[in-house]
């Protein structure tokens, strides 16, 4: 069979396995850019995975003062969860310690939808009854005081039931810088893809698991295939000139989002090339039978 | 379809109710049939064929051509749709409105949105006392949409509203916003003595320092907020003002502590 490859980088014949999820975003605005990131940051700490974290989120994209709704400078954050009830818990804890908490912060709505996560009506019990509830131009929004003036937060967000979590792909490079040289490439194009998020720290997972593992009561234990101090000694999947892998995870408002980011990802690992970046690219995915969406590399290409 | 035209053959000799001609009231009825509805109020009421000329067949965009201090009622309980009067309009206009626009291109005589749920009015002239108001005896007035007078307004504006917006352009008379519940009141130009006399919560949002603040509103300062950014790009994509109202950092009043006192009264300058 003839191999698959572009710019000199082998491409395996697999694909990316994803799951359905519940989404919600919102928008977090403050006086500054640097403050609505902080808020926006610490909000979304602790969030990579669903198995341990309750939540995946990150910041989708910044955005100006001129598209914000209260003309400030501010960011979109996506959260997903695997329950509608997981989320809204997620969405309110994490709103009110983490946003509510941070100078000048402001939050709004991020997603339009059928049905809607509460998001100042929980929070707004904070404010002692001196709270102020103002209706206006079809929207609904809490202002509570607070010690820097007013916490100003939209009644509620939508959510989505499209959401997609789960897209992927696997760099292997000759060393690990190579390999964090190609992901850091593949995060930076991919944060520029509205809709999509990369949950793990900056984005990149060293540690991809497996389904299960050899002791009781572990849902996911390491990637013993990829992980190249056990070539030999396993089944392994790498071939001798591959000594790091790393795993871009990508969840996405809907499918074509997921799409969307992992084309964008895999242009720039390709246009990196294989000297500075990775020899090959695959995928992660548990057979197929698993997850509803399949994300074949050979489609994604540029 | 054309718009439902109604052209003014001469003044009136009588006070008008026209409550009955509106889009959902409208809807289903021939030309002559509208012309036999009664909306005189005297001994011997005129019929909707002796004061107007009926053109056009679409019930659902309603156009006065003419209009009248004696026209009352205009769009009363309306629901969808919409009304234009090209003229002046008498008492009660929008009264009960629950949704739709209704567009006044002349003056309004009192209590123009009174009891209003929802929808939107506009007034391109003055509109008299208790725009927005209840009326005798209601426990409260407007309960929610939008009224902008863009000329000037009279006294008791917004008096115990619940819930809306209401934007007074050329200011207005005494008491805007007495005894006010909640909801939002905007006026830019002179505002008479003692705005939000009574009011229990809700907001009055004005270009300036009201001449008359009345003493039992306390200073609250002024403190950099986010909602009047977000209340002024409101204002702005409803092309109500064309420049923010309040900036960053207006002084507010909170108030009325005679009541209360969960009110407020801000404003962008000294």
């Amino acid at each position: 069979m003839q191999e698959l490859t572009r710019n000199g980088i082998v491409i395996d014949d697999t694909f990316a396995e994803a799951f359905g999820m519940r989404a919600t975003a919102i928008i977090i605005t403050a006086p500054t850019l640097k403050w609505a990131r902080q808020a926006a940051i610490t909000m979304t700490g602790f969030a990579t995975s669903v198995i341990g974290c309750g939540c995946e989120a990150a910041i989708d994209i910044d955005i100006p003062a001129s598209k914000t709704p209260d003309g400030r400078p501010g960011c979109r954050v996506m959260i997903f969860a695997v329950s509608t009830d997981e989320l809204q818990k997620q969405l309110k804890t994490r709103l009110g310690q983490c946003v509510l908490t941070s100078p000048g912060s402001a939050c709004f709505a991020g997603l339009e939808g059928p049905t809607s996560l509460n998001l100042g009506s929980s929070l707004r019990y904070f404010g002692d009854g001196w709270q102020i509830s103002k209706k206006f131009g079809g929207r609904h929004y809490w202002r509570v005081p607070v010690m820097d003036g007013e916490f100003l937060c939209e009644a509620k967000t939508g959510m989505t039931k499209e959401a997609v979590g789960g897209g992927n792909f696997l760099l292997l490079a000759a060393d690990a810088g190579k390999a964090l040289a190609a992901a850091e490439r593949a995060v930076a194009a991919i944060e520029k893809v509205p809709g999509a998020i990369m949950p793990f720290p900056g984005g990149i997972v060293r540690s991809g698991s497996k389904v299960g593992g050899k002791y009781k009561g572990m849902m996911a234990s390491t990637n013993d295939a990829y992980a190249p101090t056990l070539r030999g000694v396993v089944n392994s999947a790498l071939g001798p000139e591959i000594n790091a892998v790393l795993e871009v995870v990508i969840d996405g408002e809907n499918s074509d989002a997921v799409a969307a980011a992992m084309r964008a990802g895999l242009k720039a690992v390709i246009d990196l090339g294989p000297k500075r970046g990775a020899l090959r690219i695959s995928a992660g995915n548990y057979g197929g039978k698993l997850g509803k969406f399949h994300y074949h590399l050979k489609d994604l290409l540029p | 379809m054309t718009p439902l035209t109604f052209t003014l053959r001469s003044e009136p000799d009588e006070r008008l109710d026209l409550s009955g001609l509106t889009p959902e009231r409208l809807a289903g009825l021939t030309s002559a049939e509208i012309a036999k509805l009664i909306i005189g109020t005297s001994r011997t009421p005129a019929a909707v064929g002796d004061i107007f000329k009926i053109k056009g067949t679409d019930p659902s965009d309603i156009v006065f051509s003419g209009g009248s201090s004696s026209f009352d009622l205009v769009g009363a309980e309306m629901k969808t749709g919409r009304i234009r009067i090209v003229g002046d309009v008498g008492a009660r206009a929008g009264r009960r409105m629950a949704g739709g626009l209704l567009k006044i291109e002349g003056k309004a005589g009192v209590q123009a949105g009174s009891g209003m749920k929802n929808g939107r009015i506009e007034i391109e002239g003055d509109a008299g006392d208790g725009v927005g108001g209840p009326m005798a005896g209601e426990v409260h007035g407007m309960s929610g949409g939008l009224i902008i007078v863009r000329g000037r307004t009279g006294h008791r504006a917004g008096e115990r509203m619940r819930r809306g917006v209401i934007a007074l352009l050329k200011g207005c008379g005494d008491h805007a916003g007495l005894g006010m519940i909640a909801g939002t009141i905007v006026a830019t130009g002179r505002v008479g003595r003692y705005p939000g006399h009574l009011m229990k919560r809700g907001s009055l949002l004005f270009d300036r320092r009201p001449m008359d603040l009345s003493p039992t509103f306390m200073d609250c300062g002024r403190v950099e907020l986010a909602f009047p950014g977000l209340f002024d790009g409101y204002l702005m994509n409803e092309g109500i003002v064309r420049r923010p109202l309040l900036g960053a950092r207006p002084y507010r009043f909170g108030g009325d502590t005679a009541v209360l006192g969960k009110g407020e009264i801000m404003f962008p300058r000294g």
